[in-house]
């Protein structure tokens, strides 16, 4: 019965009480990849792959998961190389701490901060937060070399994504960082990768066939994890 | 400014139709939303709004069922509006497919709605909808219940108020402008736009092609809500079938006239100018 359930249910989408996850999972479907919402240990556990979305504040989402008790549990799941995909909130709670409302620790997976847009700027006073719309990714010069093998690769340089953000991560190692984009003069992160860990600042469930394209191929790492862990 | 600006076709719907009016009233019937949507989510439509004009409490389930149909195939935002007044209405929504919410009447009568509803699904999913009504004074009023129910809150002071309560974005739309061809009005953007550091949406009164370069350069619009402009160049390619609809005013539709006060346009070629002129959109050549 067990296999069965697993089999069913091929990767866990975390379910901790931050934002809309279905449309999530209507992206996987859109893919042909199975996956179930969940905050349950076992199922998360059993799952070849875990995403971890969300949207809204830092703080609320790392307590519901210290309350769920699914930070370890996700961060044991990082360290044997599943397959792993971060979307928006969920990229950014992977890094070592947010500046939100005083300061919050992350998940410390990549380390850096999360900071965010400054619209106090006497500079530029009228730069609106939330980023809220679509902007281009670009690929790092270093890293459009070994595209072959990633989340993003078909997707071209400097292609439309669909972003909603207050927020947004500064790797320290600048190495993670696969993608930046810019929003009113300020250049940042917009994706990045490290081992089996993938994660998006964007909604690639809400930008087009293009951003079904990450999922798709997000699926095909999945497939061959599973396929190993079944030698 | 490196900004794109997002064209975002609004779709009023009522029961199982698309319709559009003139002020929020007096509705014609002009198609399905789900194959409009379809077609404007092929032509590079940057999101959607679907908005409930009649509030069709009685009639919610067919609302589901067309944001159900829509969010299956189409991968882009989707807001919805029109009648929520609970928490419960807003999940059910999200649960059936859309990305945001726009809320109004019950935010104005219960201004902490907006602010519990941010808490719970983040403040990026809570659009407020504000119906501004020009007074003879001058002054711009926000209204409800699609502009028929006067509220005497001055447009300016709930705005800042909706910031503060940690809406995401504001929809405004000029109940005068709407279903006019007359053009946005810059002032009452321009004004809204300036005062509050979340994005704005305008809405109501585009009729040309000008007008929607007008209300990015003039009004600093963020984002801007397209109806009649699209719809009319739309129904061109999408077959209806007349006997399908079972209610609401389809004389129009079998007239086949197009309203001269609107210029039909697509949405590549509202983009193709946008960048022409100037004004930055996500637009693939």
């Amino acid at each position: 019965m067990l296999m069965f359930n697993l089999d069913e249910n091929q990767v866990a989408i975390i379910d901790y009480g931050m934002g809309n996850l279905f449309n999530v999972q209507r992206a996987c479907a859109k893919v042909g990849l199975r996956s179930v919402i969940t905050a349950d240990k076992n199922v998360i556990m059993q799952s070849n792959g875990v995403i971890l979305p969300g949207v809204g504040a830092f703080g609320d989402a790392i307590a519901n998961l210290k309350r769920l008790d699914l930070i370890g549990l996700i961060r044991e799941q990082i360290s044997r190389n599943i397959p792993f995909l971060g979307v928006c909130l969920g990229m950014q709670l992977l890094m070592t701490e947010s500046e939100e409302f005083g300061g919050h620790k992350g998940f410390d997976i990549i380390r850096g901060r999360v900071v965010k847009f400054n619209n106090s700027d006497q500079r530029n006073p009228m730069i609106k937060v939330p980023h809220v719309g679509w902007n281009r990714i670009l690929f790092k010069k270093n890293q459009s070399m070994n595209l072959g093998d990633s989340v993003l690769q078909d997707i071209s340089n400097g292609e439309y994504m669909y972003f909603v953000h207050s927020y947004y991560p500064v790797p320290e190692d600048d190495a993670v960082t696969v993608t930046t984009t810019c929003y009113e003069g300020i250049e940042y992160c917009s994706s990045l990768s490290r081992g089996s860990v993938f994660a998006v600042q964007f909604h690639p469930e809400k930008s087009g066939l293009e951003g079904l394209k990450v999922y798709e191929n997000w699926a095909n790492k999945v497939n061959q994890y599973e396929e190993l862990k079944h030698k | 400014m490196t900004k794109n600006i997002r064209i975002i076709p609004r779709l009023d719907i009522k029961g199982p139709n698309l319709v559009k009016g003139i002020h929020l009233e007096g509705l014609r019937v002009l198609g399905k939303p789900e194959d409009f949507a379809r077609f404007y989510y092929e032509n590079g439509a940057d999101e959607l709004i679907y908005m409930d004009v009649v509030a069709s409490l009685y009639n919610r389930n067919s609302l589901h069922d067309i944001i159900n149909k829509t969010a299956q195939e189409i991968f882009i935002p989707l807001t919805v509006g029109g009648g929520l007044r609970t928490i419960e209405d807003i999940r059910s929504v999200l649960r059936a497919g859309a990305d945001k919410v726009s809320l109004n009447t019950a935010a104005i009568r219960n201004p902490n709605f907006i602010h519990e509803a941010s808490r719970i699904f983040g403040s990026s999913t809570i659009i407020v909808t504000i119906e501004a009504i020009k007074q003879p004074n001058g002054e711009y009023f926000a209204y409800i219940d699609n502009g028929r129910e006067y509220t005497g809150i001055e447009v300016s002071f709930w705005a800042k108020q909706v910031e503060q309560l940690g809406a995401g974005e504001i929809l405004l739309t000029s109940v005068d402008r709407d279903g006019t061809g007359a053009g946005y009005d810059l002032d009452l953007v321009k004004t809204v736009s300036e005062l509050v550091s979340i994005p704005v949406i305008a809405s109501g009164g585009p009729g040309k092609i000008e007008d929607i370069k007008q209300v990015v350069t003039e009004g600093y619009a963020d984002a801007v809500a397209i109806a009649s402009m699209l719809h009319y160049d739309a129904i061109k390619y999408l077959e209806s079938n007349l006997d399908s609809f079972v209610e609401g005013n389809v004389e129009f539709l079998k007239s086949g006239r197009i309203l001269t006060k609107f210029e039909p346009v697509s949405l590549p070629s509202i983009k193709k100018y946008l960048v022409n002129q100037g004004v930055q959109c996500r637009f693939a050549n």
